[in-house]
């Protein structure tokens, strides 16, 4: 437990000392929700924009920040034997894992509520209702995105790649699922893609209870898909996670 | 009392065999030099040492563990400095030694470790603005900083400049006369020579010589007396420097002429090296 906080409190000083992932990771769904909101008006899903906007930004964040930052530190950190220089310490490895994962969610809750905050100031978006549905709801989502971010990492083998592969997969995947806008109008095939994709049943789960006063346990559809990639994410990571980089 | 001892260690990488039964002891307070060149299996050997591979076979015990399956109460006392690692670009060197004395039960007192290794010039300086050896001089603080028994040096001066070798060096003499055991890898002779008390020369993944360096030069008995005459260069090595010399000498004075540019040299650690590590190239 102490090793715990210990670590926990320095992933943080890591994390927002570090102008790339502060800004990428940490503001980047918060600037395209200022974007966005300023020129989409109307309504989407029978509410204000603003409204949807934001869910959808919340949703791309969880994407953005447990999946593809958790990757980048974890690639890069392996990739310059940081993983490996912390094997060699008394720190236990499911320890510096929690820590490393605790310290992402920290980030993302951070995020959700600046994106609440935000919306709030800008658009006058309402508080949510159902706080419990959601908060789990987003940790449901943020946990499966980790596990997925876990499972990624041992198919990237550069540094230098790495947030070109993860920025391939999160942006189309936001887009494909949801995230800046409905996906009505869209091709059938580009609607059956986005149908399989974890972030379409993360996005489905947080319009429901912030914009039609649903709880988590009216989807449990959403709910079973989400904890299925979850689960494949960690079977997979389990399987592929290394602490070196790949020799030769 | 032996800190680390290795009994025919096996592992092979495919059809590769990277080490083909080593055994070796260190004692307890001994710098102990592992040398060869790249590709003897230095690494390999460390790493196993270390608790980052599995062996194929053979007996391995560091500090009384099994480093294969130990876990913290093992990893509380050894330092270890990796040959390609770097740390956090963003930390200071204050911070990177703090979050690393975290990890430890007993750590040492994070202003000494940064004296002992020469940084308290950098103490608050971000790590990615340290030159190349600052950052090796970092690796090694941050191996000392839980006060380990035994601290494993995977090649700790490769790349640096002779004046940062020449620092590097009197840090491993200090952390010697702590009473720390030391396991050294280096390709450098003058390194090894200089600071090991016990050398093994490994090859292709057998160890082709042990002993202390002065045992590893004295097991030859040549000497080579070097001179020029008439412009060319001669060298003659013996086995009987005095009546060799005497006679050249004589011979040299007889004839009124000086034996120009005269040097009489025991072979180094170098040659004996080279002579053993020669027919692989």
């Amino acid at each position: 437990m102490r090793l715990l906080r210990h670590q926990l409190k320095w992933e943080q000083r890591l994390f927002w000392r570090s102008r790339e992932s502060a800004v990428f990771v940490f503001l980047f769904p918060i600037l395209l929700f200022t974007l966005l909101t300023a020129v989409y008006n109307g309504h989407i899903y029978g509410r204000p924009a603003s409204w949807a906007l934001l869910a959808g930004m919340i949703g791309y964040g969880a994407a953005n920040t447990a999946f593809a930052g958790l990757a980048i530190t974890l690639v890069s950190r392996r990739e310059i034997g940081i993983l490996k220089r912390i094997r060699a310490t008394p720190l236990p490895p499911a320890v510096y894992l929690a820590a490393v994962l605790l310290s992402i969610m920290t980030v993302f809750a951070l995020q959700v509520a600046s994106l609440f905050a935000l919306g709030r100031i800008l658009k006058s978006t309402p508080w949510p209702n159902h706080l419990l549905s959601l908060v789990l709801a987003l940790a449901l989502g943020a946990a499966a995105f980790a596990a997925l971010g876990l499972a990624i990492t041992g198919f990237i083998r550069s540094l230098e790649g790495s947030s070109a592969v993860l920025n391939v997969i999160v942006l189309p995947m936001a887009f494909l699922t949801g995230s800046f806008g409905p996906t009505r109008h869209y091709p059938k095939v580009l609607r059956a893609i986005g149908d399989v994709l974890p972030l379409k049943y993360l996005l489905d789960l947080i319009n429901g209870i912030y914009l039609h006063g649903q709880q988590l346990w009216d989807k449990p559809v959403a709910v079973a898909v989400l904890g299925g990639w979850g689960l494949f994410g960690m079977a997979v990571a389990l399987r592929t996670f290394r602490w070196v980089p790949r020799e030769g | 009392m032996s800190a680390i001892s290795v009994r025919d260690l096996r592992k092979s990488y495919g059809p590769y065999e990277a080490l083909r039964g080593i055994s070796f002891e260190i004692a307890e307070g001994e710098v102990f030099g592992l040398l060869g060149p790249n590709g003897a299996g230095k690494t390999t050997t460390i790493e196993i040492l270390e608790g980052y591979r599995t062996r194929d076979a053979g007996d391995v015990d560091v500090l009384g563990f099994d480093p294969e399956r130990a876990k913290s109460a093992f990893r509380e006392r050894i330092g270890v400095v990796l040959q390609h690692s770097q740390l956090w670009p963003n930390l200071t060197v204050a911070e990177t030694h703090r979050m690393f004395a975290g990890y430890y039960e007993r750590p040492r007192n994070v202003n000494e470790v940064i004296a002992v290794v020469g940084l308290e010039e950098k103490r608050d300086a971000r790590v990615k603005t340290l030159s190349g050896g600052q950052k090796r001089r970092l690796d090694l603080g941050v191996a000392l900083v839980g006060d380990p028994d035994l601290v494993f040096l995977d090649e700790p001066t490769t790349g640096f400049d002779p004046a940062a070798r020449r620092a590097a060096w009197d840090m491993i003499r200090s952390l010697r006369s702590l009473g720390k055991t030391i396991l050294l890898t280096t390709h450098y002779l003058d390194e090894a020579e200089k600071l090991a008390d016990r050398l093994a020369v490994l090859r292709e993944g057998v160890i082709i010589r042990e002993g202390t360096p002065s045992e590893l030069t004295g097991g030859s008995s040549e000497t080579e007396i070097r001179y020029r005459k008439d412009g060319h260069e001669v060298v003659l090595t013996t086995t009987e420097p005095t009546r060799l010399l005497h006679e050249l000498t004589a011979e040299a004075l007889a004839e009124g002429r000086e034996l120009e540019g005269l040097s009489v040299r025991r072979p180094t650690l170098e040659d004996v090296y080279l002579s053993l590590t020669a027919d692989q190239q």
